[in-house]
């Protein structure tokens, strides 16, 4: 029954208190047994909004367990060393989930870096304190893991920052893309030497220059990390993410392999499988590769798109777009990341409610990356509390589009481009969009005239159904209101 | 309804673990004391929970509501955060040396931080979705 204590301070303890203490072992392992059923139940109660919270509840039972069940193990015995953390994470944590809707991009990529730090600490401690007390411990499976874990953790930690800083649109972080000549070909030959270095570690992972080289590969992942983010646009930043969560969690199993154990292994597979799922529904989105949104460099393309005949648009005072989608049976809204940045969440359910008193049915058209993370635009229009029987999916959405009397298009931009279907030069072809132009009437609300994030022309505004509203998405929404309330309806 | 499905797959899970425990026992008793002598097998039964979890994860995550993928990605954040157990031996265990310790009192907190903002943050936006009342729905 010592199959699971295998590591050496657990095997120490076992040899110090003779037999009692594998019972104990037990009923730890069964508790973390328990607990990663939990998680597994945490996640699949979110597959419904009704049952969603409980999932919430199954997970903090889980970790409830997981960390009450280690502490009780008998080699850990250094209590304020446990407490000391805890009670400093008491605040930081409840700050930062008590940010803005509109913040929850930036803190969720600063979580993942701390998932990576975390990774990557535990790493580097077991690794170099195995290397000066217990070199035995250093099996090739073993420094397998710790590499893999090192090289995901800290590469998880810079680049999670980056992504962070450039969705907090922090000033020193260029939004665009930041591209050099040679980038990809300086990117792999890094990831080579990692490799290689990883591979020189397995094989002698004591000899005297093991440490030095194992810092060689933490300076690696370090400098990955952010050289893999800075070239990718704020588009693709829901694909960005979404890989990062996966790497916070594969981080977590190499962990769990060093440390031999299956609750870390479970949480963590569970972790990026989740990252794995969302990256590729976000991909697929998008019609593009993994590779092609960390290599492609978004803005590279569009220099010459942008250089086309100047067309003219088709203003519109918000007084007539508020008459008309008075008189509309049904309304569908496209929301993008202008309602976001403006955050208009709260002047459209303001416009819900109006248009639902006139009889309007509205329903709310959201593209899978619409937004910048997975699901950004269903919880920006929840907490507006708006219905989210009234949120559709883009293959819902599409087959009502042809009977839509009006199109209200609000910060979106690519996910409505109809050159998506045919123009093969655009660097959105083939990306699956949202059928706006197929609307009877479309207004479109623009911050300015000028093109959208990825600086491509959207023919969709030019169309002779198509009628502009400029302004903030906030402000224009708020005149439509404003003109459809029932004293200014008198007149 | 999918129930069945999951608490099966908890079922394969266990059993995956129970079978490489009994082919790593005919060492353990062969190997006597030296605890080193059991490493070869382990790692199986690690990835062998490796994989099933990650077709379990896969199974489960497929079938989340697309309405919710940002609150679960905040829920996976905190699930993600169980390098806690790590950081707790790390950081309180008996025989490390003090710069050991320190380096996992950091993990400890970073992942401390995630499992609170990360439980706390996905309830706060759980509880804003709410279906239509009834009658206004369409």
């Amino acid at each position: 029954m010592t199959t699971f204590s295998s590591t050496s301070d657990a095997f120490n303890a076992t040899l110090a208190a003779g037999w009692s203490l594998p019972n104990m072992k037990d009923i730890i392992e069964l508790a973390y047994m328990v607990a990663a059923g939990l998680f597994i139940f945490s996640l699949h109660w979110m597959s419904d909004p009704k049952t969603a919270r409980r999932g919430v509840f199954a997970g903090v039972a889980a970790m409830a367990m997981a960390i009450l069940f280690t502490w009780a193990k008998p080699d850990v015995t250094r209590h304020l060393w446990i407490i000391l953390p805890i009670a400093l994470s008491v605040w930081p944590g409840i700050w930062l989930a008590n940010v803005p809707l509109t913040a929850v991009p930036q803190r969720t990529a600063l979580s993942h870096a701390f998932g990576g730090l975390a990774a990557g600490l535990v790493g580097t401690a077991k690794f170099l304190y195995w290397y000066h007390n217990d070199p035995g411990m250093l099996t090739a499976f073993r420094v397998g893991a710790i590499v893999l874990e090192v090289l995901l953790g800290y590469l998880t930690l810079t680049g999670s920052v980056i992504a962070a800083a450039k969705l907090q649109e922090v000033k020193w972080i260029p939004q665009r893309p930041w591209v050099y000549p040679g980038q990809n070909i300086v990117n792999l030959i890094a990831f080579g030497v990692a490799v290689v270095a990883g591979a020189v570690l397995i094989v002698q992972p004591t000899a005297a220059y093991a440490p030095y080289l194992f810092f060689g590969i933490i300076f690696l992942a370090l400098n990955f990390g952010w050289m893999l983010v800075m070239p990718i646009g704020g588009a693709d930043m829901p694909t960005v993410i979404a890989i990062l969560n996966a790497y916070a969690g594969l981080a977590a199993v190499a962990m769990g392999f060093v440390l031999d154990n299956k609750l870390l292994i479970v949480a963590g597979a569970l972790d990026g499988s989740s990252g794995l799922i969302l990256s590729i529904i976000m991909c697929k989105a998008m019609n593009r590769s993994f590779s092609n949104v960390l290599f492609g460099a978004f803005g590279q393309v569009q220099a010459k798109a942008a250089a086309g005949e100047q067309k003219s648009y088709k203003p519109e005072s918000p007084e007539d777009a508020a008459a008309m989608m008075s008189q509309a049976s049904l309304v569908v809204v496209v929301p993008g990341y202008g309602m976001a940045v403006a955050q208009a969440q709260h002047k459209v359910r303001e416009l819900y409610d109006q248009l639902k008193k006139k009889g309007v049915d509205v329903k709310f058209a959201i593209h899978p990356v619409a937004g910048r993370m997975p699901g950004h635009m269903n919880v920006l229009l929840a907490e507006a509390e708006i219905p989210y029987t009234d949120l559709l999916e883009m293959d819902d959405i599409n087959q009502d589009m042809p009977v839509c009397d009006v199109c209200l298009v609000l910060g979106a931009n690519d996910v409505v481009n109809p050159a998506a279907r045919y123009d093969k030069a655009s660097p959105i072809f083939g990306m699956p969009i949202i059928d706006a132009d197929k609307a009877r009437m479309v207004y479109a609300v623009k911050r300015s005239k000028n093109p959208g994030f990825a600086g491509i022309d959207n023919e969709l505004y030019f169309l002779d159904k198509t009628r502009m509203l400029f302004g903030d998405a906030k402000a224009v929404v708020g005149e439509l209101v404003k003109n459809m309330a029932p004293s200014a309806s008198m007149h | 309804m999918l129930l069945p499905v999951t608490s099966h797959a908890i079922g394969v899970l266990a059993m995956g673990a129970q079978a490489a425990e009994k082919a790593a026992g005919g060492a353990v008793q062969s190997a006597g004391d030296n605890a080193h002598a059991v490493q070869p097998l382990d790692f199986v039964s690690m990835l062998f929970a490796f994989m099933l979890a990650t077709f379990i994860g896969i199974g489960v995550i497929r079938r989340v509501s697309r309405l919710l993928h940002t609150p679960l990605m905040s829920l996976t954040n905190a699930i993600s955060a169980i390098a806690v157990v790590g950081s707790i031996m790390i950081a309180g265990g008996e025989h490390y040396p003090t710069w050991v310790r320190v380096m996992g009192a950091c993990a400890l907190f970073a992942s401390m931080t995630n499992i609170i903002s990360g439980f706390m943050i996905t309830d706060r936006m759980l509880k804003m979705f709410h279906a239509a009342p009834e009658g206004q729905a369409k």
